[in-house]
């Protein structure tokens, strides 16, 4: 991921939000971006215990819509999820109005070219779109893809100049349902619209931190009076991007560019589960045969959970090692504040991918035990 | 007893030919919550300038430069159970060694507290 000088970085509708509440910024994806405000740890524990505010608008929300535009209810919906299922292996199609589905953007060869979410609208009158949310650092790339994939036959809106921040934690639900009056009732991985100040935004029961809770689309004007509001609420607190990763790495969540890559596919990255029966059964999307071979045959590397068995954390590049032999790589890999101990995950040959096989990280120069683990570390907590 | 201070923001409290050595409040405060320390065993020759020590928090991995060569007399090893004093006492009980100093000559170099100071605050 290139971090671009200081002078050259975005900034989000919430950058002033941060210096007013105490953010340390960094360049992140492109923007200036909060890694911290308290600290990383009492931030991310309070999101496992109350409800943290995350802002996530450098992150890349677009809508894909049909050339002819909304209208035209399940016709419509099968038009564009036809489009779109070309560039992705998930049922879009089958997706019921208001829900949404985790997925991967596919190259030629069946890699990831990133991760996103694509959640179908509500209502026979705005059938047609999709609400897609991509990875920021690579929103330029994946809207590329759209357009020229797709030319001609449908029509990409960003959304990236609006105000997406997330609320995780056991309270989120409380907090949320005060703001949004019946968003309690939505389950993990459901949205409805709302109108806020005078403003449409939308409302989606998910998340990236293993907790239940809530991102938002809302335009500026109407999302930072909110925002500042939600902060005088006592269980409500800012969280940055330090403890978002550790609450993603702790709950087994991917970072793309770290865990999912170009060379890596869904089905070394353990997440098979995003192609359904009917794609896997049509072998009609990107990479189709490797893909489906890697699922008949077993891929020749897994993505793993691993617990360094000493307090050493073992970071993102670390060898792994099983009797002196390199047998896989760190991806990702820190202290877990809610385990309170190292964590991380990685990719290892198949035949060590077992969890409770042990296994050696060379850290430092030096050989550190360890143990294949199930993930995800911590349970997670979706409203199912 | 003199303390002294380097730009990459260890301390070393000299008496004698022995100094302790450890990070400053201000580096603890830029790392934030510490959740590892590894440090060298008695008897290690070390060389001023070279990473003798790691310090890691949630985030990330950061070396600590040695102020001074010499050789490690002991090491504060109660970090290693505790590393969160790092932060609660970086520039007190947290230390994390005390060296044989091989050349009081090469203190002439570092920082006292008011130059270290002014230092900090231009960053």
């Amino acid at each position: 991921m290139a971090e671009a000088s200081t002078d050259t970085l975005k900034r989000t509708p919430l950058y002033a939000s941060h210096v007013k509440m105490g953010g340390k910024l960094v360049p992140f994806a492109g923007y200036e971006m909060p890694v911290q405000f308290e600290g990383v740890m009492a931030e991310h524990l309070w999101t496992r215990e109350n409800a943290g505010l995350f802002d996530v608008s450098h992150m890349g929300p677009c809508f894909l819509t049909l050339e002819a535009g909304i209208g035209g209810g399940d016709a419509a919906h099968a038009e564009i999820a036809a489009l779109i299922e070309t560039l992705v292996p998930s049922d879009i199609a089958s997706l019921k109005p208001g829900q949404a589905r985790l997925t991967v953007l596919l190259n030629e060869d069946g890699g990831i070219l990133d991760d996103l979410i694509i959640t179908r609208p509500i209502g026979d009158e705005a059938q047609g779109t999709l609400y897609i949310v991509v990875n920021g650092a690579m929103k330029e790339q994946d809207w590329g893809i759209f357009e020229k994939a797709l030319a001609g036959k449908a029509v990409l809106t960003r959304a990236d100049d609006r105000i997406l921040f997330a609320l995780q934690g056991p309270k989120a639900v409380d907090v949320m349902a005060d703001f949004f009056p019946g968003c309690e009732a939505l389950k993990f991985m459901q949205h409805m619209p709302f109108e806020m100040n005078g403003q449409r935004c939308i409302v989606s029961r998910c998340g990236y931190t293993g907790e239940d809770g809530f991102e938002v689309l809302i335009p500026a004007e109407a999302g930072l009076p909110l925002i500042e509001e939600m902060y005088t609420d006592e269980r409500v607190k800012p969280i940055g991007l330090g403890a978002r990763d550790s609450l993603r790495l702790e709950s087994g969540l991917c970072l793309y560019g770290h865990d999912l890559a170009p060379d890596i596919s869904p089905i070394e990255a353990d997440l098979g589960w995003v192609i359904q029966k009917r794609r896997r059964e049509a072998g009609d999307f990107p990479g189709a045969a490797r893909i489906l071979k890697e699922i008949k045959e077993g891929p020749a590397r897994k993505r793993v959970g691993i617990r360094p068995l000493e307090r050493a954390p073992a970071r993102e590049g670390t060898e792994i090692q099983v009797g002196g032999e390199t047998v896989g790589t760190i991806t990702s890999g820190g202290f877990g504040p809610s385990v309170d101990g190292p964590v991380a995950m990685g990719y290892i040959a198949a035949a060590h991918a077992a969890p409770g096989t042990k296994i050696d990280l060379i850290v430092r120069g030096k050989a550190r035990p360890a143990e294949v683990a199930a993930l995800p570390f911590v349970p997670q907590n979706y409203k199912r | 007893m003199t303390t002294y201070y380097t730009k990459d923001h260890e301390w070393i409290r000299v008496e004698g030919d022995t100094g302790t050595v450890g990070i400053t409040a201000y580096a603890a405060g830029q790392l934030g919550d510490v959740v590892y320390v590894e440090l060298p065993e008695s008897g290690a020759k070390i060389a001023k300038g070279d990473g003798f020590a790691v310090v890691e928090s949630v985030k990330a991995a950061s070396d600590v430069y040695a102020p001074i060569s010499g050789s490690v007399v002991e090491a504060n090893t109660g970090l290693s159970d505790a590393p969160e004093k790092v932060n609660e006492a970086a520039e007190g009980d947290a230390w994390f060694v005390r060296i044989k100093i091989a050349d009081t000559g090469e203190l002439d170099g570092l920082m006292d507290e008011a130059a270290y100071t002014a230092y900090c605050e231009g960053l």
